[in-house]
């Protein structure tokens, strides 16, 4: 500690202690590795919370009929699951993998605004359990799907403010995260660390953190939209008042369609930072990369009413958001391209990260293709709200976001913890996964197809036999998942017992800063700029 | 140090207000979707018509099923309904049909009814030269009215309309009298 204090001069010694001792170090930290680690422990927790949510809704419909739960209850459990897993898993995991590896990636002391930081993760915890709070109210949690669509979203009982008080409050929480993110980028970087040699995971926060900021203020006017239509008589969506209900879908997929690419960014981001590592090879088409993801970015905002071909577009609507839909496939076939040409004879091996990122690429395209299905608008409107659709983004979230934070936790968790963890239980909860998710979620498209519609709790007959293979499955893959727990817990604990080394995956540090500091990385890094930045790999 | 630390504040205060104009914009999309509505056309159903006046030959050889649906927004304290629920018509002949509303309350009311023509594409053939919608109608307590629609369908409506059918729906307009 006080080694530390000796080499800098005095402005320096704001960063010169080590953990606070006790609970209340969680509480009021300001260090870029602990808020990380908090994010990521709420993520995992609220993955299972929402998992527990998704075997509900599988149980419900293992058969035809009514069995478990009565169907407002069901309603509210989509809904739920949805925006658990967006705004409470999925994206705050994101948040934490930034926070822990932005500043080590690109050679900063910390994130740029420490305080901001510790509050932003703070209003997350305070949304989601606003939104949990909801589930215990008169009337019931809000069961409008995720969408939030009126008129029926106004039908929602005492929980209707909190709903969206809570929405409020996780997209404050986004913002301050996103500015943190892009501040940090902007002024934090290591001497010699110019934008284009960045790692490809700093790149795509960059322009995630730009998305955020744009859409989730709209997401914001959205919801007070409809707060107000419902207790301050106004009528935005309010057919009665001349409004239109119409204008809501337009406003939400404004923010809805930039908000899927808030969770698929980061995770090309990753996908970028293990595949060359593993494949022993430089990343293949850095700089198209870096252009792909702004493109897709770009696009994100001029294509949302593809969410709404079946409202009663304009033919000319209808045909401009087809065509801007299906460009999109142009910038996301350059990455598939460039993550394949990167494993071209390279000396792959097929570690735990790799076998989850690898599985991303294939499975992730699956999605992708489906998703290409679906923008064609005359074919959509038998899609369009089936289990298809369901099937489409469950495809590029689960095998693929879920998927690489996974493979995220394996492959820094050395580095994070100082211990190696299992690999034979990280092989084993990969094939589970790989596996059981595709029993889960391949059915899900014959039943799209034949017309089951979404956000049903009861079915026509004829659906049984896929409804029950896809439930076997989802138990599978959910109870698997207790694995990734278990792993995760055992490397906190020492898990193998073999010390890793700094760079922990061969030749790594020649991809990027974190490997370059000792394992586990200590608890301030980089209070000195490194030397030298690792460019041979870009 | 606290150079970098003025840099990182004044950048968080400008992303600040580009979250701020954001928020603005959501509200700004509600404007703008109205122009885009009054450009493309859609949902100005009501207003349309103006345009001159032709001359139509009655078609006897064709036969056109009108059907009449009637119906209530939310709790509208009406009953409504129409005289009949279809009649065969040709095109280019005018007829009048009535229909009836009766105020449920011993307080005055005061409704809109919004017209609906299905299939949509058929909308423009079909032409009100009378209409209770036209205006908003006001009901004394417990008034029953009888208020006639007179319509003609142009018999340039293509050979693949059998039947149109037109509904309406009355919205309570007693607390929100302003257009």
């Amino acid at each position: 500690m006080t080694a530390v204090v000796a080499e800098h001069d005095d402005h320096h010694d704001h960063h010169d202690h080590g953990p606070e001792k006790g609970f209340l170090r969680w509480i009021f930290t300001t260090n870029h590795k602990d808020i990380g680690t908090l994010y990521l422990v709420f993520a995992l927790v609220m993955f299972f919370v929402g998992g527990t949510m998704a075997l509900i809704i599988r149980s419900e419909l293992f058969e035809p009929g009514l069995q478990f739960v009565d169907p407002n209850f069901f309603n509210s459990m989509t809904t739920m699951h949805a925006l658990v897993m967006v705004f409470g898993a999925v994206m705050p995991a994101f948040v934490g993998l930034a926070n822990w590896m932005i500043p080590m990636m690109i050679g900063a002391p910390d994130m740029a605004l420490p305080r901001m930081n510790n509050m932003s993760f703070w209003m997350l915890v305070a949304g989601v359990l606003l939104l949990a709070s909801t589930l215990f109210m008169e009337g019931g949690a809000p069961a409008s799907g995720w969408t939030l669509y009126p008129p029926l979203v106004l039908q929602t009982g005492k929980a209707f403010p909190f709903a969206i008080f809570s929405v409020h409050l996780l997209g404050i929480s986004s913002i301050m995260g996103a500015i943190n993110v892009i501040a940090t980028i902007f002024n934090m970087r290591a001497p010699g660390m110019t934008l284009m040699k960045m790692p490809l995971f700093v790149w795509t926060w960059l322009i995630t953190a730009f998305l955020l900021i744009a859409i989730m203020p709209v997401f914001a006017g959205a919801v007070t939209m409809l707060l107000t239509d419902k207790f301050f008589d106004t009528s935005f969506f309010d057919a009665a008042g001349g409004g239109d209900p119409v204008l809501y879908q337009h406003i939400f997929w404004f923010f809805g369609h930039p908000e899927v690419y808030v969770m698929i960014l980061p995770t090309f981001g990753v996908a970028s930072t293990i595949i060359p590592v593993f494949a022993r090879k430089p990343l293949f088409g850095y700089s198209s990369m870096v252009y792909a993801t702004g493109a897709i970015a770009f696009l994100s905002f001029i294509v949302w009413a593809h969410h709404m071909f079946t409202v009663g577009l304009p033919i000319a609507g209808e045909l401009y958001f087809m065509y801007a839909t299906m460009l999109i496939a142009i910038p996301t076939g350059v990455k598939v391209f460039n993550w394949t040409a990167t494993m071209w004879k390279g000396s792959m091996t097929f570690e735990t990260p790799m076998l989850f990122s690898i599985a991303f690429v294939v499975l992730f395209t699956m999605g992708g293709f489906t998703g290409l299905m679906m923008s064609v608008a005359p074919v959509d409107f038998q899609y369009h709200d089936t289990y298809f659709i369901v099937a489409h983004f469950h495809y590029t979230l689960v095998p693929a976001s879920v998927f690489i934070l996974q493979a995220a936790g394996y492959y820094w968790l050395p580095k994070w913890t100082g211990n190696m963890y299992n690999e034979k239980i990280g092989r084993l909860h990969f094939w589970l996964s790989a596996v059981s998710v595709n029993i889960l979620f391949f059915p899900q498209h014959f039943l799209g197809l034949a017309g089951m519609p979404r956000r049903i709790p009861d079915y026509a007959i004829q659906f049984a036999d896929w409804n029950m293979v896809s439930s076997i499955g989802a138990f599978i893959y959910g109870f698997s998942q207790l694995l990734f727990v278990y792993v995760v817990i055992d490397t906190i604990r020492g898990g193998t017992g073999e010390k890793v080394t700094d760079e922990v995956w061969e030749d790594a540090s020649k991809h990027s800063l974190e490997w370059t500091v000792p394992s586990p990385a200590p608890y301030h890094t980089f209070t000195t700029p490194p030397e030298t930045i690792p460019t041979e790999h870009f | 140090m606290n150079d970098l630390k003025q840099r990182n504040i004044t950048l968080a205060k400008k992303l600040v207000i580009v979250a701020l104009l954001m928020f603005g914009f959501g509200y700004a999309l509600v404007p703008i979707y109205d122009v885009l509505c009054d450009i493309t056309g859609q949902n100005i159903k009501v207003q349309e018509s103006a345009s001159g006046e032709e001359a139509m030959v009655v078609d006897e050889n064709r036969d056109i099923t009108v059907e009449f649906v009637t119906s209530i927004n939310e709790s509208t304290p009406l009953q409504f309904r129409a005289e009949k629920r279809s009649m065969k018509i040709h095109p280019g002949q005018y007829y009048t049909v009535n229909f009836y509303a009766k105020n449920n309350l011993p307080v005055q009311l005061k409704a809109q009814a919004i017209p609906s023509i299905t299939p949509g594409l058929a909308e423009e053939f079909f032409k009100k030269i009378q209409c209770f919608c036209f205006e908003l109608q006001t009901f004394a307590p417990h008034e029953e009215k009888t208020m006639p629609v007179r319509f003609v369908v142009n018999p340039k409506l293509p050979e693949r309309y059998k039947t149109i059918t037109l509904s309406y729906t009355f919205f309570d307009r007693t607390n929100n009298t302003e257009n």
